[in-house]
């Protein structure tokens, strides 16, 4: 056992939960949708991003493209939810939620991705 | 290029996760602790403000509390945090840094660099490995004459040297080991404008093994190298390596030919310098009587055998005979930089001294002590060391013998003119008043300085007119080629040395001799004289002008006034 992987595993699995449990809820409902939530999973798509730093093989290539993308989407819905508390004058809206909830969706499938890829070197690595 | 990416990212990757992780503890540190707004009730700071803070705290301490004044409690954290933070940036940074100066990773980028600028060259270059004293002459020759040259060295100081030399073409430098195939290809081995590899390190093992490299991977190319031993030489040669020089046997076989063809021998010596320099005083060495070598090494010996071949008297003094060899004439043991030693090796009947040790101070002593016993000695005397030349030339020997110099030269010549080596060898068989009749042309046709030697080739892009008139059969001759363009009547201080036409060589052309296309033509002279020349090689109204007829009207207006001109001169 290769604790390097286990590590690479654990993170990138973890990106994906949180992103999951970020999103799933009625998507206007501010209630439903957690800041920390998604502090959570910038954080640790952030971890799972530098953990993919490094690699040379084409897989690693593709998994480094996912999380860019991931992070990409999840950076854009923190500035929207900065942007709509901190700057706007009205406050949370459930339109604003829905925007906010669905780039997060956007990064979760991202973060599929990325598990499956995982999945399937693992897959590759037992033949 | 991936390579260095790749171990940035790769070495980046702990202290960016520090980063993330300590960042995200603090603000979420910040956002839990209750906080206070304006008026002093109880608040929570929100995550935005956390991250804001946190980013301005860690890189610029002492910026105030924003946006509020904050509470006991997170000041406290606070105060935590802003070592935890500061730390982890300078843990950042330092690796960074660190990484940025790697000596790692500041070869790969230096490697990326040479094969970037070897693989954008567009012009002919040649590769030189090693650049030692002969390298650095060489590279010098052939930047002098406008040729390109990328150079491998295993020792940085060298590259470094060569950095800091003023040469005329840009020439990319690598410090690699020349004996890994891998460098040479970087080096451009493969390269298709590659022309030549030249192996110059001072150890046969490794000028050996570039050989071997040069051959396999690039056939086509020319390969010349430096050889210490008959033995490498002979191994060398076994697989077609094109030009061996061993720079003690080049010598010796010029000092023989100066005893047997003085004028020669001087007239290679003006062809093989730079054309404007002052002309060479001839050498004459004695051509009998008692010669006496000191040392018995490489050069001693190559001296020993071509002055023998001569018919010379020949006595050696050695200071190891038994490690170096006896000759048959028995030897003198002692360094010869004592008094009694030369006399006992009768240096007062001698009439020429070879101070051939490899030691530079001997050499000096050998050849002041004794100039003092036989002012009449013909001095020759080995230099090792170039730093060395001012003391040499002031000893008073008649000719001085530098191994890297010698073989430099020589490649030089083989490389930027080798029609100038045709003619050498074709020279050879000439006999001595040839060679005198030659010389006093030389002198009539130059003067002081040395001629300037140059090749034209008859092709469409560098001889387009001469060409253009054989195309259209009507071939000019040699003779035509040297008129002036400015004054047909005048003749172009130029002599054409040797014309070579599909591996026929010629001495001497006659002016009768008509031209072919595709011919090679070597001549000396002066250097506007090759200018003027140029002109007639490629300009059709020049050539016409020398040819004798008159040049032809283009435009319209001209042509209706032709005849008008033609009649008013002829009035």
């Amino acid at each position: 056992m290769n604790p390097e992987k286990v590590v690479f595993g654990f993170f990138i699995v973890l990106a994906l939960t949180l992103n999951f449990g970020f999103f799933v809820g009625e998507i206007d409902n501010p209630d439903h949708h957690h800041a920390w939530e998604l502090f959570a999973v910038i954080v640790v798509n952030l971890v799972a991003t530098v953990l993919k730093f490094g690699d040379r093989t084409q897989l690693g290539a593709v998994l480094l493209a996912t999380s860019l993308v991931a992070i990409l989407q999840l950076v854009a819905a923190a500035l929207v939810w900065t942007a709509v508390v901190h700057v706007g004058e009205g406050g949370m809206t459930p339109s604003a939620m829905a925007s906010i909830v669905s780039l997060a969706g956007g990064a979760m499938i991202a973060n599929v991705v990325s598990v499956v890829l995982l999945l399937i070197e693992t897959v590759m690595l037992r033949r | 290029m991936d390579t260095i990416v790749f171990l940035v990212f790769r070495r980046m990757r702990a202290p960016l996760l520090s980063l993330i992780l300590v960042y995200a503890v603090a603000m979420a540190g910040l956002a839990l602790i209750p906080a206070q707004d304006a008026a002093g009730e109880p608040a929570t700071m929100s995550l935005f403000h956390a991250f804001y803070f946190v980013s301005y705290m860690s890189t610029t301490i002492g910026f105030g509390e924003l946006p509020n004044t904050f509470t006991d409690a997170q000041r406290l954290w606070v105060s935590g945090c802003v070592f935890a933070t500061v730390a982890v940036w300078i843990y950042a940074i330092g690796t960074l840094i660190a990484l940025l100066q790697d000596a790692t990773f500041q070869r790969a980028i230096r490697e990326r660099r040479f094969r970037a600028r070897v693989r954008g060259l567009c012009t002919p270059f040649y590769l030189v490995c090693g650049y030692g004293q002969t390298g650095s002459a060489l590279v010098r020759g052939l930047t002098d004459r406008h040729l390109h040259a990328v150079v491998v060295d295993i020792d940085p100081e060298r590259i470094n040297l060569l950095q800091l030399e003023n040469q005329r073409e840009y020439v990319p430098a690598f410090c690699a080991d020349a004996r890994s195939p891998a460098h040479l290809e970087a080096a451009g081995l493969r390269h298709p404008l590659c022309q030549g590899v030249v192996a110059l390190t001072n150890v046969n093992e490794t000028n050996l093994k570039i050989a071997i490299a040069a051959k396999l991977m690039h056939p086509e190319v020319t390969v010349i190298c430096r050889a210490d031993s008959h033995e490498v030489e002979a191994n060398m040669a076994s697989f077609g390596t094109d030009h061996i020089y061993d720079p003690f046997d080049t010598f010796a076989l010029y000092m023989a030919t100066a005893i047997q063809a003085p004028c020669l021998t001087l007239l290679f010596d003006w062809l093989s310098g730079f054309g404007g320099e002052r002309l060479k005083e001839p050498l004459f060495p004695p051509t009998r009587g008692r010669w006496v070598i000191c040392g018995y090494g490489r050069f001693g010996k190559a001296m020993y055998k071509h002055l023998k071949e001569q018919g010379m008297e020949v006595q050696v003094i050695e200071a190891l005979p038994h490690k170096t060899g006896i000759p048959e004439e028995g030897v003198v043991q002692g360094r010869g930089t004592e008094a009694v030693t030369l006399e006992q090796a009768g240096i007062r009947r001698a009439v020429g001294l070879v101070a051939g040790t490899d030691h530079d101070a001997d050499n000096l002593s050998i050849v002041m002590t004794a100039l003092m016993l036989n002012r009449g000695l013909f001095v020759i005397a080995r230099e090792n060391q170039h730093h060395n030349h001012q003391l040499f030339a002031r000893v008073g020997a008649h000719a001085i013998m530098h191994p890297s110099l010698i073989v430099a030269n020589r490649i030089g010549i083989r490389l930027v003119n080798p029609l100038l080596s045709d003619f050498a060898t074709l020279a050879r068989l000439e006999d001595e008043p040839w060679a005198c009749e030659l010389v006093s042309r030389v002198l009539g046709l130059v003067g002081e300085c040395a001629p300037h030697v140059w090749e034209i080739v008859l092709e469409p892009g560098r001889a387009f007119a001469v060409c253009d008139a054989i195309a259209r059969g009507e071939p000019p001759t040699l003779e035509i080629l040297l008129r002036d363009p400015q004054a047909r009547d005048e003749r172009l201080p130029v002599i054409p040395l040797l014309l070579a036409r599909d591996g026929a060589r010629w001495l001497l052309p006659g002016p009768e001799t008509e031209l072919e296309a595709g011919d090679r033509l070597l001549c000396c002279g002066r250097e506007w004289a090759s200018r003027r020349m140029g002109w007639t090689l490629q300009n059709l109204h020049a050539l016409d002008y020398v040819c004798g007829r008159e040049s032809w009207r283009e435009g319209p207006v001209w042509q209706l006034l032709a005849p008008l001109l033609r009649r008013a001169r002829d009035h």
